[in-house]
């Protein structure tokens, strides 16, 4: 039957075309007349453009054209600009030109476009570029950039400085510390991330002469929040003069939610040369114009009684915003981060201040977390030490701090209202799969060996399903933040259901198909997903912050209720039947207390070829959709435990187990989820462990390919132990959380806390390389022997 | 220009290349085989990987005139008769791919790896997979499909 084909771990039916390597992704597309342009990319971080000579360029063999910064001027395109400007304090916006006009502000901001008949003709056309540039010293370190005497980013944004922006009860913070038995404190840097998607990003851009009307092929996690900023304020031009189609996605992490420059000099490009223009990013590319995540520099402080309650936690951050704001400006930064920071606990005060700045690195914008990461790493590692130091057991001091069930819903100092979860089931479940009891003797174990082995914790939560829309433009969205969805039938009983989400590898085609099919009763092979066209789904808000099913799935969901119950009244009709009377399950539409059964396959040709259809009543045909706006975020949270062994001797790190006990309410198709959690571990274990993006004194990027950025390799990363508890999401249809960032939100706090108890010092920095640990494990073995 | 003679997939191809052009540029953009994809420009990322002559070797490291005669399989070429091998199958069942984007890659050498060592270990199978990087799954479900499907290969 129907229903059992689309219900739990169903197969992706996504995964024959990947499979086959018959995935369309944006560089397999090639259009007639295709033609290839490539970026020339500041080589200084802080400079002045000198001069720019591009006659050498223009006639080398193929070229057709090389825009500037002046034909941007002289076409008058808009700046890209920035969606988000927080709810409270003011905001430095500095204009981002497509193309630098004057001055370059980091390496990798684009100076030039080339357009040449081929790839290999335009890359090498512009090498003949001549830029002279004067440079003006750099920016790089966050916590120095608004030191006086520093260079300045921007002429309307003094003192690199972007955004002061507070939250929290700040009296009851500080009455909580000047009463405070106990205060642990924690200065640290959040390492800045490259968020890496295995697909660079690329753009095919179209302009159709007759209708005035651009196509743009990119790869995008949002293409009608690109089509709408592309369109209106850069371009200038209608809405509905762009079209932006978003074709399979191989990866995302954040990286791919912005509006970029790259897209709009691609469409724009397309129109001045009249042929299609393809971009691709080298991976090169990708390191020093993709936007990075996290790049805090925070110090934060724990206040506790003699019992080990927690009474308040105050932080105070620096964050990088880059050189450029970008979509999502400083949204990661702000709301997404110090919301979060009261954690799983009730805590009576939390204040968090934090100051945004420009420097001369890339934008910094969501990357996955998106500043749940950065939170949770906060009060995570702030209870884990303050357990240590007050001598209490990290279970315990967790259990003695958690906002208990009775508490729910329960209102944060720092603007959230959970809405219910358990956060004892998770940490006992967590305890129970590590054998938390075992651990004294496998430590002990470890050490007969030499190795030294630690154990770490991280109870996070996350809030995610973005948003409610007037919570969204409360706290400075430009967006509403609801879903969109619509059912369209064919008369032979096919399904076509239309997101405004976009999938990046999260099987949004089989999970989506997977509601249709259990809430129509019709097979999963008859059912269609659409999105990523904005030519073919009206509108939406894309795919970010686990937004997909607990919003785009809870649309869907409401759209096919909606067309079940038209489809009712015309089963009644066909029937003779009176609607009260008629039950609908499995497909199958039956009058109460007959035998009398129509199925959705007839009731759908019936609708479709109303030759026997209550027309004075209705209208034929069954289409509906639906506005979905979440009525709250849902709140995912869980316990991660890291166990670590290290080797003194090498500073290798294993990572013995890792345990992941997540309440992501109910899970539609657990293997999906179950993948969304290993690769959301991998990323924070890669935090934690190996990546950074690191520029040099004068900005120049240090990290710019995979020699030098040390992504997680199969060889680091062990096999996970990944378990669920359920309280289902009351708020939405589908009782569902959201699970794409939860790994990548727990488990550097839960990592480090493992090293940190292996080593016995709180004293090192993420990511952990080999290096630091050797050096901690011998400043530890030195101390001991002295 | 020179020419570059070789056989994809089972069937001869031929044409004029300029001689820098890549292996895997040279099956993107001039047989429009686009499985074999491009994630990095160091040779590490391993999503090119291909099998000349049944091994695997990443399609960025070589020119495309230096596989001249040579036999190459892309992943285009690995499911017979509208079947998936067993790795593509063992993929699929264990959800060892999201994006797709490194599956090729992987796939084409994990397939490898089983024809050399027909039972590998988890340990073989994450010291292998070095030059394949993957940012979606976390390895977890990859080894897991790999190991499964190296049973049904020997079976």
């Amino acid at each position: 039957m129907a229903m059992q084909d689309s219900t739990g771990a169903v197969k992706r039916v996504e995964d024959d075309r990947f499979l086959t390597g018959r995935g369309r992704y944006t560089d397999d597309i090639g259009r007639p007349g295709q033609v290839y342009g490539v970026f020339v990319r500041a080589t200084h971080a802080h400079a002045k453009i000198t001069h720019i000579d591009t006659n050498a360029a223009r006639q080398a063999p193929g070229v057709l054209t090389v825009l500037t910064g002046a034909e941007v001027e002289a076409d008058g395109l808009g700046g890209i600009p920035c969606g988000f400007v927080p709810g409270n304090g003011p905001q430095n916006m500095p204009e981002r030109p497509p193309l630098a006009r004057d001055k370059v502000r980091y390496v990798g901001d684009m100076v030039a476009f080339v357009v040449a008949e081929t790839a290999q003709q335009a890359r090498d056309a512009a090498e003949r570029l001549d830029i002279g540039y004067a440079e003006l010293g750099a920016v790089v370190d966050p916590a120095h950039a608004q030191d006086p005497g520093m260079p300045q980013l921007h002429e309307d944004a003094p003192g690199n400085h972007c955004v002061s922006w507070e939250i929290g009860n700040k009296a009851e913070t500080e009455q909580a510390f000047a009463s405070a038995q106990h205060v642990v404190s924690l200065d640290f840097r959040n390492n800045r991330k490259a968020p890496n998607a295995m697909e660079p990003r690329a753009s095919v851009g179209e302009y159709d002469p007759g209708t005035r009307s651009y196509t743009l092929y990119t790869t995008s996690q949002n293409p009608h929040i690109t089509r709408h900023l592309l369109a209106v304020h850069v371009l200038g031009v209608p809405e509905h003069k762009v079209r932006i189609v978003s074709p399979d996605v191989g990866g995302g992490f954040g990286s791919k939610i912005p509006h970029y420059p790259e897209e709009a000099v691609v469409a724009w490009a397309a129109r001045k040369v009249g042929r299609p223009v393809k971009w691709t990013a080298s991976r090169s590319e990708a390191f020093m114009s993709d936007t990075h995540g996290r790049d805090h520099v925070t110090h934060a402080e724990l206040a506790l009684d003699d019992q080990g309650h927690f009474k308040g936690i105050r932080v105070n951050t620096t964050a990088n915003l880059g050189a450029y704001l970008s979509t999502f400006g400083a949204l990661s930064a702000t709301y997404l981060y110090a919301c979060l920071l009261s954690g799983q606990y009730k805590i009576p005060g939390v204040y968090a201040h934090v100051t945004g700045v420009f420097t001369n690195t890339a934008p910094i914008d969501a990357e996955r977390g998106a500043g749940r990461p950065e939170a949770t790493f906060v009060t995570e590692r702030l209870v884990e030490v303050a357990a240590r130091k007050l001598g209490i057991d990290r279970a315990a001091i967790r259990r003695r701090n958690f906002i208990p069930k009775s508490d729910f819903p329960y209102q944060t100092p720092v603007a959230l209202a959970y809405d219910l979860g358990d956060y004892n089931a998770t940490l006992e479940e967590a305890l129970r799969v590590i054998d938390y009891d075992g651990f004294a003797q496998r430590r002990q174990e470890s050490e007969r060996r030499g190795k030294r082995r630690g154990l770490g914790f991280s109870t996070y939560i996350e809030a995610c399903g973005l948003a409610p829309s007037n919570i969204a433009g409360a706290i400075g969205a430009s967006i509403g933040l609801y879903e969109t969805a619509e059912v369209r039938f064919s008369p032979s009983g096919t399904v076509s259901v239309f997101t405004g989400t976009q999938t990046q590898g999260q099987g949004h085609e089989t999970a989506f198909a997977q509601i249709v099919a259990q809430r129509l009763g019709v097979p999963m092979a008859n059912v269609r997903v659409v999105h990523g066209d904005t030519g073919e789904v009206q509108w939406g808000h894309g795919t970010y912050g686990s937004r997909s099913l607990a919003v785009g799935g809870s649309a869907i969901a409401q759209a096919c209720d909606k067309a079940v119950n038209k489809a009712r009244k015309v089963a009644a009709h066909l029937m003779e039947a009176s609607e009260t009377d008629i039950t609908f399950e499995d497909g199958v539409f039956s009058v109460a207390g007959t035998d009398k059964t129509k199925t959705i396959g007839e009731v759908i040709l019936a609708a479709y070829v109303p030759h026997n259809f209550p027309l004075q009543e209705m209208e034929p045909g069954l289409d509906e959709r639906c506005f979905y706006d979440p009525k709250n975020f849902t709140y995912p949270a869980g316990c991660h435990i890291a166990e670590l062994e290290i080797d003194p001797e090498t500073g290798e790190i294993a990572v013995a187990n890792w345990v992941a006990v997540d309440d992501f309410g109910t899970l539609l198709n657990p293997m999906i989820v179950e993948g969304q959690v290993h690769g959301g571990i991998a990323h924070g274990i890669g935090q934690a462990m190996l990546e950074e993006v690191v520029y040099d004194s004068d900005g120049q990027l240090v990290t710019g390919s995979y020699q030098d950025y040390t992504m997680p390799r199969a060889d680091d990363l062990p096999a996970f132990k990944v378990s669920y508890t359920e309280t289902p999401c009351e708020h939405n249809p589908l009782g569902a959380k959201g699970c794409g960032e939860a790994g990548a939100i727990a488990a550097p706090a839960a990592f480090m806390n493992a090293l940190t108890d292996a080593l016995g010092t709180e004293d090192i920095s993420m990511p952990a390389t080999r290096e630091k640990v050797w050096r901690a494990a011998r400043s530890r073995t030195a101390m001991a022997a002295e | 220009m020179p020419t570059a003679t070789m056989t994809v997939n089972g069937e001869t191809v031929s044409r004029e290349v300029e001689a820098r052009t890549l292996l895997v540029d040279f099956l993107r953009d001039h047989l429009g085989l686009t499985g074999t994809h491009v994630g990095c420009d160091t040779s590490q990322c391993g999503t090119c990987v291909v099998h000349i002559d049944g091994t695997s070797v990443k399609a960025c490291t070589m020119l495309a005139v230096q596989a001249e005669g040579r036999q190459i399989t892309t992943i285009e070429g690995l499911a017979s008769n509208g079947d998936l091998h067993p790795m593509q199958a063992a993929f699929k069942a264990h959800h060892g791919l999201q994006c797709g984007f490194c599956t090729p890659g992987m796939v084409m050498s994990a397939v490898d790896l089983v024809n050399r060592v027909p039972d590998p270990d988890e340990t073989t199978i994450r010291t292998w997979l070095e030059g394949n990087i993957c940012r979606c799954t976390g390895y977890h479900n990859i080894v897991k499909a790999i190991r499964h499907a190296a049973r049904e290969m020997q079976g």
